[in-house]
């Protein structure tokens, strides 16, 4: 333990504390990583030259600088982001003072704490695997401040093989951990997802041209599993969130007005029953196929048909619904939602206002200035994902001059232009299209799918949905985002799309059984064995049942080879035959060799005397005649042994007296 | 203060052996070859592994505590490693066989080095540590050889030295857990007495002038004798062997009478220790000038004669003679 570190281990350790600390690099400040891991490699290269260790001058005020630091930019130590920023921190300063095999072994330590933190980040099956990964790396290094290694050819290739081993034959056991120990049914500190930064999700705000970091993000968002026949692609429309109040450049949904009453649906057949997956959007909303009839459990119908979920969704989740898509949603508008749905800022988008009059003064009803708007965009429009930049009167510009956009310039200019007009409207985001998973039957929805709709508002008719981006592109509602998006990157190529959505049923699987595996599901399980209304004591007793068994099994397997010596197979004959005699009443003495044993036995049995000798003299020639007997010969007198059948005789001979 | 620590740990230990020897496992000297299994062999968690328990109750807190499951299977995936750690430190333990156990010549005060011989084995079995008090040594064994390990202690007095518990541990592979087991074998190592240092020069210097002088006057063949097999080869003769086509060799006890006397009692004025070590150098002097010497030590008389038996008989009974208070 007093020894000194050698080179090789501590650059192993190094090593496997930078991988650890590269698993949290999305979300650590450019400013701790580059830090880390020039101090990681300084410290590599000063040892390499037989530097000194690192004075706790230096030591010290590092720790105080990284806390300081993290401090000035979070605020608090304390949470999931500025903890694992710490962490890290602490582990590459760790790294630095490390000079004795028991430095190491904390750092490892360490390191396997700051590893799992990664996946509060991250829950991605490729991420996990990432991560065992890592962990290999880090047992691999514990392996190798063993002081006198077997393999000193290949000792990281040996290490690496251990650490493998080491966790393949672990796996039972974690498989048992991971579907025994119980689960809190409320955390212990904190509100997990409170402490989060905003994921990239739709949000309840929308900009023209804010949804492009969603629209290239090729994660997925959601996967729908229908009872029956999944609806056609046209028709694959996800509401999330329905945004009211335009304030000249942005569209949101004030929650101060509240909405004054549910909006009355009336259902036209077409219902669909379905169940959805939903990633971890750190948001309250839940989007649901086109006009959602029922509210899942812990969420909430909204007013104007969306459903809010009683919590963030932190983690997957997973719920179920029915919808339908022929529908007549509020065929009478009260005098706020009119007024509401009709505002727009003063003072903006004038020509936008000139066009909108015009039609109405040709006197237009409220489906001609529709159907004249949704001609403009298909007449002269371009979808397109890098749109040019829009000035203050956002849907002028977009409508007189740039005339090139996505879904969300389209909706939002749309639904300007209706109501310059005079007609209700308003502008509802979620997603549309989705790949149809023909292996594990169900629609896979990337955030890329994310879209932006309108509705308008008719008498009698309620609310209809008109897609402006429809009229540009119809690609984009036919075959989905992937199709209208041009962007030629090497990641849209066909064929590795098509691949990514085929492996995204692995992703789905992983999400359904590992992610989501909660405390319902662990009773779930238990009841299937027969326990019925298991708690989390009887989940303990099984996990201990499950335990013991795993060690005693791994007992036996550790004790194996002691509880059977492997004999020579020689050795193993003789003492058969030695045994026949016995039986026969020939019992071998211990003074007693081979050819004693046969000129006693020859005369006590006399019938078998000549397969005996044969046998004997067939033995010592074997036994003493070569180092190494020839396998097959041996093989051949075991055969022979085995054959042999000595008379049986009642009582042994009386032995000679050797003392006369 | 550590070493006041230390010193009534062992002072502890040694109480607890004697009084509870079921419970601390002293064991008896026994025979070689001994052979470790499962009776044993024992276990405990390292510090180490007590804070590896301790940092995985905390993982688990915090998987448990955000609900996250990728989380808590990799928090069960490094406590099962760390788990299955110990079958594979038990195994590089369990049917160990030490066969033999050698050491070299040592004088009082140097360092004995103690050969163990291990059976071979069907595994390599790799990082174990062999420990007697402060001596401790690392060691592999190769599968399928017997092997030797060396392990040097310290020696203070002459006598019989019983190496006694020797501590066979390992903490493979990752350290987590302290696997060890005791070796008692019933094997002493006789120490020779310490050489004392400068020792002044052989007592009756001119026996062996005396001796070259009448061979130079012409008595060729006095003092040689023909070869017999147990005669050590430094003893043959060479050039006059060459000279008469047959072996011969110097003959020792041709010469006894001028052999030169080691006396004890002759060394007066020196404690009993200091003419142990006197002697012994003087042993080891006349040795290596090839000279035939006589030990007188109290109740013994040890020669005369020459060479490696003469050697360790004299040594030998140096190193036994009773101490001063005894």
């Amino acid at each position: 333990m007093r020894e000194r570190l050698g080179q090789r281990p501590f650059e192993l350790v190094a090593i496997a504390v930078a991988a650890t600390i590269a698993a949290h690099l999305e979300h650590l400040p450019p400013w701790l990583w580059i830090a880390a891991a020039v101090a990681i490699a300084a410290r590599v290269w000063a040892r390499r030259r037989d530097a000194l260790p690192v004075a706790a001058w230096i030591r010290f005020p590092a720790a105080g600088l990284l806390l300081f630091a993290v401090i000035a930019q979070y605020g608090t130590v304390f949470g999931r982001e500025p903890g694992s920023v710490l962490g890290c921190g602490l582990l590459a300063l760790k790294v630095l003072e490390t000079e004795r095999p028991r430095d190491a072994r904390v750092a490892i330590g360490f390191a396997g704490f700051v590893l799992m933190s990664a996946l509060l980040f991250v829950q991605a099956l490729w991420f996990t695997l990432a991560v065992s990964t890592v962990l290999v790396l880090l047992l691999a290094a514990l392996v190798s401040l063993q002081p006198a290694p077997a393999h000193t050819e290949h000792p990281l290739r040996h290490e690496l093989q251990l650490g493998a081993i080491l966790l393949a034959c672990g796996l039972p056991l974690a498989a048992a951990g991971f579907i025994l120990i119980p689960r809190l049914g409320s955390p212990l500190w904190g509100a997990p997802g409170k402490d989060t930064q905003a994921r990239t999700g739709l949000s309840e705000r929308m900009e023209p041209g804010a949804l492009t970091d969603l629209l290239i993000d090729d994660s997925p968002a959601f996967r729908v599993r229908f009872d029956r026949a999944p609806p056609l692609p046209p028709q694959r429309y996800f509401r999330a969130i329905v945004l009211w109040d335009f304030d000249g450049t942005s569209w949101t949904r004030d929650q101060r007005k509240g909405f004054l009453r549910a909006e009355a649906a009336q259902d036209n057949g077409a219902r669909i029953d379905y169940t959805i997956t939903l990633e971890p959007t750190d948001r309250r909303w839940l989007p649901a196929l086109d006009l959602p009839l029922v509210a899942p459990e812990g969420a909430r119908l909204g007013g104007d048909r969306v459903l809010i979920a009683d919590e963030v969704v932190s983690q997957p989740r997973e719920y179920r619904t029915r919808s339908t898509t022929r529908y007549t949603l509020s065929p009478v508008l009260t005098m706020q939602e009119r007024a509401r749905a009709l505002a727009l800022p003063p003072g903006f988008d004038p020509r936008t206002h000139a066009l909108a009059e015009g039609w109405r003064a040709d006197g237009s009803d409220d489906a001609t200035i529709v159907r004249n708007a949704l001609d403009l965009f298909h007449r002269s429009f371009t979808y397109t994902l890098s749109p040019p930049l829009l000035g203050r009167n956002s849907a002028d510009d977009f409508l007189f001059s740039t005339r090139r956009g996505f879904c969300e310039h389209y909706a939002s200019a749309f639904v300007v232009l209706m109501r310059a007009a005079g007609i209700p409207a308003r502008v509802v985001t979620g997603y549309q299209g989705g790949w149809w998973n023909q292996s594990g039957n169900y629609l896979l929805v990337r955030n890329a799918d994310a879209h932006a709709w309108a509705e308008v508002w008719m008498p009698e008719r309620g609310w209809m949905r008109v897609d402006p981006t429809a009229a540009v592109s119809p690609a984009r509602i036919e075959l989905g985002a992937a199709a209208a998006n041009d962007s030629a990157a090497w990641s849209q190529s066909a064929w590795l799309r098509s691949l990514r959505n085929r492996f995204d049923v692995v992703n789905g699987l992983w999400t359904r059984t590992i992610i989501r595996f909660d405390a319902l599901r662990q009773k779930g399980l238990l009841t299937s064995f027969g326990v019925t209304d298991p708690n989390q004591g009887d989940l303990l007793l099984a996990f201990s049942a499950v335990l013991g068994t795993i060690l005693l099994l791994a007992t036996v397997w550790a004790l194996r080879d002691v509880a059977k010596p492997h004999a020579d197979a020689l050795d193993q004959a003789w003492a058969q035959l030695g045994r026949r005699l016995a039986r026969a009443g020939v019992a071998r003495r211990a003074n007693e060799g081979p050819l004693d044993l046969l000129a006693r036995a020859r005369s006590a049995l006399p019938a078998v005397a000549g397969s005996l000798t044969e046998l004997v003299q067939n033995y010592v020639a074997l036994r003493y005649g070569a180092v190494e007997p020839a396998p097959e010969r041996v093989r051949s007198f075991t055969r022979t042994v085995r054959n042999f059948r000595a008379p049986r005789r009642v009582s042994e001979p009386p032995v000679p007296d050797l003392q006369r | 203060m550590a070493a006041t620590i230390a010193d009534l740990r062992a002072r502890t230990l040694a109480y607890a052996e004697r009084r509870l020897p079921a419970l601390t496992r002293l064991r008896k000297a026994e025979p070689l070859p001994i052979r470790l299994d499962r009776r044993r062999i024992y276990v405990l968690p390292t510090g180490f592994g007590v804070s590896f328990a301790l940092l995985l109750f905390v993982m688990l807190l915090g998987a448990l505590n955000y609900g996250n499951n990728p989380a808590l299977l990799l928090t069960c995936l490094f406590g099962a490693a760390g788990g299955a750690s110990l079958f594979g430190g038990f195994r590089a333990m369990n049917g160990l066989s030490l066969t033999q156990l050698n050491a070299g010549e040592c004088h009082a005060g140097a360092p004995l080095t103690l050969r163990l011989r291990f059976a071979p084995t069907a595994r390599t079995r790799p990082s174990l540590r062999l420990r007697r008090d402060d001596a401790e040594t690392a060691f592999v064994l190769p599968a399928g050889v017997e092997s030797d390990v060396a392990l040097t202690i310290a020696t203070t007095h002459r006598g019989w030295l019983r190496p006694g518990r020797l501590r066979v541990s390992t903490d493979y592979p990752l350290g987590l857990f302290r696997i060890w087991s005791w070796l008692n074998p019933d094997t002493d190592f006789l120490v020779y007495p310490a050489i004392e240092s400068p020792a002044p020069a052989l007592p009756g210097g001119q026996g062996r002038e005396n001796e070259l002088a009448r061979a130079g006057a012409g008595e060729e063949h006095a003092g040689l004798r023909d070869y017999r097999a147990t005669d050590p080869p430094r003893l043959i003769a060479w050039k006059a062997s060459a000279r008469h086509d047959t072996l011969l060799v110097h003959d020792a006890e041709h010469r006894s009478d001028d052999a030169l006397v080691l006396d004890y009692s002759a060394l007066t004025g020196f404690e009993h220790e200091a003419r142990i070590r006197r002697l012994t150098a003087w042993v080891l002097a006349a040795d290596a000038a090839q000279r035939s010497y006589l030990l007188h030590i109290p109740g013994a008389i040890i020669g005369p004669g020459v060479g490696t038996a003469q050697r360790h008989a004299c040594l030998r009974a140096l190193a036994l003679l009773p101490h001063a208070h005894a």
